[in-house]
């Protein structure tokens, strides 16, 4: 039975999120060039699919097919007109499927434009864009917004704003990509993670981290780096390394086995929330599942 | 000579209206716009390319920098077309089908457009034949692809087909991305990866015999 996010995550509990989407959709049908979130209108029963393949690993928490549909995004599809239905289907087919069993978490993703001066869009703009997504996703339901794979930090504020203007009870969650320079993590807009977990702790966000990025180990790392600034509630969702060849076939690099070992270095550290990103799929959730379920049994022991 | 370290540096560090001023003083000094342009602000953009890849400085940075190197480039134009500039190679750029990211591929443009090469910006989604197509039409030495997504780097791959299912051996391929490695590139038959915007430029210059 489902029980109070925001409980779950102060008393230290370690809870599983799901895999990729994106990565599942292709490996299901979506083709080169197509809209993924559109598939929530013609292929509900792929999203259904993954959703449940998701629940049947054991995930805790498990995403909607959302992480593009606000309209900027979807306006590079010409779909942007049909943001309601995407968005709202979106958190109805995840319900469907997960019912009480697992918290509905809404994807926000970047809405592709840069913030003025440096690119074209203004912040109020970029938050009518996020206002209209993110109002059908609390509507129809969702547990969480989950803000992720953001770059610049302003926009994960615009979208935790906005999130906590329309509802102040929602939980949110703000997750960044870092990547690796001399000078330590930084996101391409050169946030660095102690800015970054700071403005959006400082404005709100229930749980902050990171996801996507360039394989499990560098996530420990990036992991390492927000423990050593605050105690406040961590998500981690890691690629299965980054992708190759082989035969003619797109793989990762990371097996499930070898990420679930390594997943138990994040547990040390008191990361609450783990899961999956490009790459990772059902199989790789299910050995999470293992470690993370041996863990809370030593724990009670 | 000063002035030219005067137009770079106020490149690198944004600065509109001396950038705007210099370039004008160079103008009026006589200098040929071709001279203006490579030894002043392709310089700075190039400082401003190192800067990035280390991470001193970051993407809005560059950005600002590569506006006011547009505007410069603006008022240069009409003296280039007098003194019949031409540009070192074409070259074709885009983010491949199903990857809607461009900010990546933005950034090789304004790179190669600062060091003399004439960039066709085909944007992003691109399909791989009309990567091909352009590239065939235009006359162009280069394409280059980017992604930003896993999901989406196939699109490289089916570009390098195309081009040997059309037996084409004159035009190159250089991809680079957040998810690209050099092993990929290996691994596809590319011509090359550039692992950032600056190394990008290097790589066309070698491919190209232009060092």
């Amino acid at each position: 039975m489902k029980k109070n996010f925001s409980e779950l995550i102060q008393s230290n509990k370690i809870l599983l999120a799901d895999g990729a989407m994106g990565t599942e959709l292709f490996r299901k049908g979506l083709k080169y060039g197509d809209c993924p979130e559109e598939f929530n209108l013609i292929h509900p029963e792929i999203i259904k699919e993954i959703t449940e393949s998701y629940l049947e690993a054991g995930a805790d928490i498990i995403q909607t097919n959302t992480f593009g549909a606000s309209p900027l995004k979807l306006a590079d599809y010409n779909l942007d007109d049909k943001y309601i239905g995407i968005n709202s289907s979106g958190v109805r087919i995840a319900k469907e499927v997960i019912g009480n069993s697992a918290f509905i978490s809404a994807s926000v993703g970047p809405c592709g434009k840069i913030l003025e001066p440096y690119g074209d869009i203004s912040a109020s703009q970029m938050k009518e864009n996020y206002r209209k997504q993110i109002e059908i996703l609390i509507q129809e339901g969702a547990d969480i917004i989950c803000i992720e794979t953001m770059t610049d930090f302003n926009e994960a504020l615009i979208v935790l704003e906005v999130s906590k203007t329309i509802s102040d009870k929602i939980p949110v969650i703000a997750s960044m990509v870092f990547e690796k320079s001399e000078n330590g993590y930084f996101t391409i807009m050169g946030n660095s993670i102690v800015d970054s977990l700071s403005s959006l702790i400082k404005n709100g966000a229930d749980m902050i981290g990171s996801n996507c990025g360039y394989g499990i180990l560098s996530m420990i790392s990036i992991a390492e780096e927000f423990r050593k600034f605050t105690k406040h509630p961590l998500i981690i969702k890691s690629n299965a390394g980054l992708p190759h060849y082989e035969n003619n076939i797109l793989k990762y690099s990371e097996t499930p086995d070898y990420m679930a070992e390594k997943i138990k270095s994040l547990i040390d550290i008191n990361v609450n929330i783990i899961g999956g990103c490009c790459g990772t799929t059902p199989e790789y959730i299910k050995s999470f599942r293992k470690v993370i379920d041996s863990f809370l049994k030593n724990s009670k022991s | 000579m000063k002035i030219f370290e005067n137009i770079s540096e106020s490149i690198k560090t944004a600065d509109e209206i001396s950038a705007l001023s210099f370039v004008n003083k160079a103008i009026s000094d006589g200098i040929p716009a071709a001279v203006i342009l490579n030894d002043g602000l392709i310089c700075g953009m190039n400082i401003v390319g190192e800067l990035f890849a280390k991470r001193i400085i970051f993407l809005p940075d560059v950005l600002m920098s590569a506006k006011i190197m547009k505007k410069c480039i603006e008022i240069l134009k009409p003296y280039l077309a007098e003194e019949n500039f031409t540009y070192k190679a074409k070259i074709v750029i885009g983010t491949v089908k199903g990857d809607l990211h461009d900010i990546g591929k933005n950034l090789i443009g304004i790179m190669l457009n600062g060091a003399g090469f004439k960039v066709i910006d085909l944007g992003n989604n691109v399909s791989s034949e009309k990567f091909v197509e352009t590239a065939i039409s235009e006359g162009a030495s280069i394409i280059g692809l980017s992604a930003l997504l896993t999901t989406t780097m196939s699109g490289m791959k089916e570009v390098i087909n195309i081009l040997s299912e059309k037996n084409i051996n004159d035009i190159k391929v250089i991809i680079g991305g957040a998810p690209v490695t050099k092993n990929y590139a290996l691994e596809i038959g590319a011509d090359g990866y550039g692992y950032d915007a600056a190394n990008a430029v290097q790589l066309v210059k070698n491919l190209l015999n232009l060092n």
